[in-house]
């Protein structure tokens, strides 16, 4: 590739991806009086993820309101607008020519983008079928929540007559609506666990309205059908086995960061999370580059991730200004059954997450779990959740023990008692 | 120019049908397309090289480990320069990355000479033994134990789909017609062959037998009995591209007495390549998967490359190879039947498919064809999809000419909305999305589809309804 070939810029903040993390944090700067401000999408249009989300419950924290996923969209998109962001869409971002410089492919011909700081904010997809390693036929009919989204939502295909949904976490129900609502019939919805890990309306108004049995402690053995799907295999935990007749089956949850990125830039990557180790400060390994929103902890709510977006833009106007980029010391890991903590690395003399806390995921149900944080053999907090937490769903663990980690330690753990 | 889907077949009786457009069944119609020939290429499926061929190791072989003297030896070793050429011209992605033999025990290590001697007497003669010490030089990654290794540099990658593809192309644009979705059926043999197939009768004064899994049915048909297929089934896992980093080489398991191991291999598109189990079946149809088989295979990655299995698996194949009880070929022509079987090709078929294609011409020859001179066919220029060249999205003078060519619509693979176009607009265009992907990598990478298969659904869809609303608008 002759540098001939492309079209050199220069902007002063480049954010990839214009889900709610990026355009939020754009916003924030170019309200902040940032020059120019550039969000790129490789989508068509602009708003990620809640583009394709029809059900309500978007932007509560965030916007203080109710709303569906694309009207919440549409209210970011216009706020960045607003503020003067340069939103480019159908922009791709294929690798790195240098520090903080982006090669892009666009319908307008190749761009080579420098920028004074790089956001990433490129989301996390659901495990497809073959990640997971389940065996059998490939036949037509088998989908990833997401894919099921756009194709009902945006393109408005047919889907097909009965489904099976795996996997029991919120976005699982959310799946079972989209099938619904597309008028497929929901044969099961089947997970691992011993129990569903949604909000309990969500579980019961599937149960009720829509009749759809759920199969616990259940895994899916094996998919039959050439052509197109015919069946689901599915195994109990205590040796039975079914096959549930079916056309379609939607893999949901089991979240991995879009983290391609990140890692061809040589980012680490935290072992938990599988998206750049960040500090509190959302900054990456690599001086200039931030990570912001589901790419730091798959998945959290819309809200979460531009809250991230809005939190990370005093770091990066301070970067801008010529603040030093320190390595924060200290890793963070999560020890079984926890999955990941975020953010992953932290100084003891450094300022705490957004809002003093940490996030965590769990792999099993924990009743009442006491989490315990322990640097080298010490423990620095104990800290009990009066509740039960499920796989899937949030778990904060508040930061104000940092201060009394060792900066020339050994990583800090986080376990549970 | 001609590829029919539906209806009945021409009434004409053809000089040549082909049953089976697999690599084989392909390249011999390319073969005799070069010819003054009526050449019918029929499949039952809704594309070409839509069985065995589609799930197989995807390398050029050099057959320096063939049984020297046999018909597949020498097929092998002539395929492999043909086949090197003809993607030269046609834009197929080779990649020569050269392949380790990697020996993990002393049984493994002994058997290297013979194995260059072997190599030797297949004219290959650039074999090298490599000690411990230059083989993990050479494969930093490998896990711990690796003795040795021969080294085959002439082993290569390559794009099976795009080979096939390429073959098709070329034969139909040379005037041979192509029937997709008919099965052929009982065989009537007189003055011509009249093969009873779903689509009615085909008639053809000759009949080539490429048939793959089912070849030995088809052989029956015609009353011999000389080989019957066991489909041995391989079982393969692709894992990410970022695993690509890890390998350099092809390697390869060393054949011993107690069988053949796996290989982990790079693949053209920039995955790595883990398999093949090797099961011997009695159902033609068990192209799934099994929890089984890919615990086997996740266990042999983890000694020869621990690292691979961090990484993150985007695809899980199976495939049938079309075993005999012979070790060698089952090409037979039947002079008096006007007939010629293609039958036990193996993995190496991908490899020997042009030399099989002048080989079966020979034998037609023998069989009373008169080919008449053959012309020089322009080469298909075939749409690359290999990394190790620059694709579409990477090109300032595509993009500038024609903006579809600058619209990522598979972000994982790169594949932008004018390859899509230009696939489904094709000499032999897909038949479904799993054929549009063969031809593209459309829905191939990390994500499966979960950003862009609603979209490349939508195109795909979008392309199919448009010739049938122009058809239904013209019968008004």
């Amino acid at each position: 590739m002759t540098t001939a070939d492309r079209t050199p810029r220069t902007v002063d903040v480049l954010v990839i991806g214009a889900g709610p993390a990026g355009l939020a944090a754009a916003t924030r700067l170019a309200e902040a009086g940032v020059d120019t401000v550039q969000v790129i999408d490789r989508e068509q249009h602009a708003g990620g993820i809640p583009r394709h989300c029809h059900h309500t419950g978007f932007g509560l924290r965030d916007l203080h309101r109710v709303l569906s996923g694309p009207e919440y969209a549409r209210r970011h998109i216009a706020a960045a607008l607003r503020a003067g962001v340069s939103l480019r869409t159908g922009v791709t971002a294929t690798g790195w020519a240098g520090p903080r410089t982006v090669d892009v492919t666009a319908p307008t011909g190749l761009e080579r983008i420098t920028a004074g700081a790089v956001v990433l904010a490129t989301g996390a997809r659901e495990r497809p079928r073959s990640a997971r390693l389940v065996p059998g036929t490939r036949p037509a009919g088998v989908y990833t929540t997401g894919q099921l989204q756009q194709a009902v939502h945006v393109h408005h295909q047919s889907i097909g007559r009965r489904a099976v949904v795996v996997g029991a976490e919120r976005v699982g129900y959310s799946a079972v609506d989209t099938l619904r609502g597309a008028g497929v019939e929901v044969a099961a919805m089947v997970t691992g666990l011993p129990r569903h890990q949604a909000h309990p309306a969500h579980a019961l108004g599937a149960r009720l309205r829509h009749e759809v049995p759920l199969l616990t402690d259940t895994t899916v053995t094996g998919l039959t059908g050439r052509g197109r799907l015919t069946g689901v295999r599915v195994g109990h935990r205590d040796g039975r086995t079914a096959t549930i007749g079916c056309d379609t089956v939607v893999f949901t949850g089991d979240w991995i960061p879009d983290h391609e990125l990140a890692r061809s830039a040589g980012i680490p990557l935290d072992p938990g999370t599988r998206g750049p180790e960040t500090d509190p400060a959302f900054r990456t390994g690599e001086p200039g580059v931030f990570a912001v929103g589901n790419l730091l902890h798959p998945v959290e709510t819309a809200a979460t991730a531009a809250l991230d977006g809005r939190f990370a833009a005093g770091p990066v106007l301070r970067h801008l200004a010529g603040e030093p980029w320190p390595r924060a010391p200290l890793p963070v890991r999560a020890d079984a059954p926890l999955r990941w903590v975020a953010p992953g690395r932290i100084a003891p003399d450094g300022p705490p997450p957004p809002y003093g806390r940490f996030t965590l995921r769990t792999a099993a149900f924990l009743t009442r779990p006491v989490l315990v944080v322990r640097q080298d053999g010490r423990t620095l907090h104990r800290q009990r959740v009066p509740r039960t937490v499920a796989p899937g769903r949030p778990l904060q663990l508040s930061a104000d023990w940092i201060a009394r980690a060792d900066a020339h330690g050994g990583p800090v753990r986080i376990g549970v008692e | 120019m001609t590829v029919t889907t539906t209806g009945d077949l021409p009434g004409e009786v053809y000089d040549v049908a082909i049953i089976g457009a697999g690599v084989v069944g392909t390249a011999i119609a390319r073969e005799l397309a070069a010819h003054r020939l009526r050449i019918a290429l029929v499949e039952a499926s809704d594309d070409v090289g839509d069985g065995t061929s589609k799930a197989n190791t995807a390398i050029l072989h050099t057959g320096f480990d063939a049984t020297p003297g046999t018909l597949e030896a020498r097929l092998v070793r002539e395929g492999y320069r043909r086949l090197n050429t003809f993607a030269a011209e046609a834009g197929i992605p080779v990649e020569p990355l050269g392949a380790l033999l990697v020996a993990w025990d002393s049984e493994q290590l002994a058997a290297l000479p013979a194995l260059a001697e072997k190599a030797v007497r297949n004219d290959c003669h650039d074999t090298r033994i490599l000690d411990a010490d230059e083989v993990y030089a050479r494969e930093p990654h490998l896990g711990p134990g690796a003795l040795g290794a021969l080294e085959v540099p002439g082993e290569s990658i390559i794009c099976p789909w795009t080979t096939t593809l390429a073959y098709a192309t070329q034969a139909v644009r040379a005037g041979a017609d192509l029937h997709l979705n008919c099965t052929a059926g009982a065989i009537t043999t007189g003055s011509h062959h009249e093969i009873a197939t779903n689509r009615g009768p085909l008639r053809a004064r000759h009949l080539v037998n490429a048939a793959g899994l089912h070849s030995d049915e088809i052989d029956r048909r015609l009353g011999h009995t000389e080989f019957s297929v066991t489909p041995r089934r391989g079982q393969l896992i692709v894992f990410d591209k970022f695993a690509r980093g890890l390998v350099g080489h092809i390697l390869l398991p060393v054949p011993t007495a107690a069988g053949k191991g796996v290989l982990v291999s790079p693949t053209v598109f920039g995955n790595v390549m883990l398999g093949p189990t090797a099961e011997d079946l009695d159902d033609k149809h068990a192209t799934g998967s099994s929890a089984a088989g890919l615990s086997l295979l996740l266990d042999k990655g983890a000694r020869i490359m621990p690292e691979l299995l961090d990484e993150e698996v985007t695809a899980v194949y199976a495939g049938l190879r079309a075993a005999t009880e012979h070790a060698d070929f089952q090409i037979r022509a039947h002079p008096e039947q006007r007939y010629v079987a293609v039958g036990g090709i193996r993995s190496t078929g991908l490899t020997a498919s042009m030399a099989i294609a002048a080989h079966v011409r020979d034998l037609l020859a023998d069989c009373g064809l008169d080919p008449g001179p053959a012309r020089e066919l322009e080469p298909p220029r075939m749409p690359n999809l290999g990394e190790a060249f620059r694709r579409p999205y990477q090109r300032a003078d595509l993009i500038a000419a024609d903006p579809a060519y600058g619209t990522v619509v598979c972000h994982c693979e790169r594949v932008t909305r004018g390859e899509i176009r230009d696939a489904l607009r094709a000499t032999v265009p897909p038949g479904s999305l799993d054929g549009l992907r063969r031809r593209t990598r459309a829905q191939s990478g990390r994500c499966q589809g979960f950003y862009c298969g609603a979209a490349v659904r939508a195109q795909f869809d979008e392309a199919r309804a448009t010739p049938a609303a122009a058809r239904a608008e013209a019968r008004r």
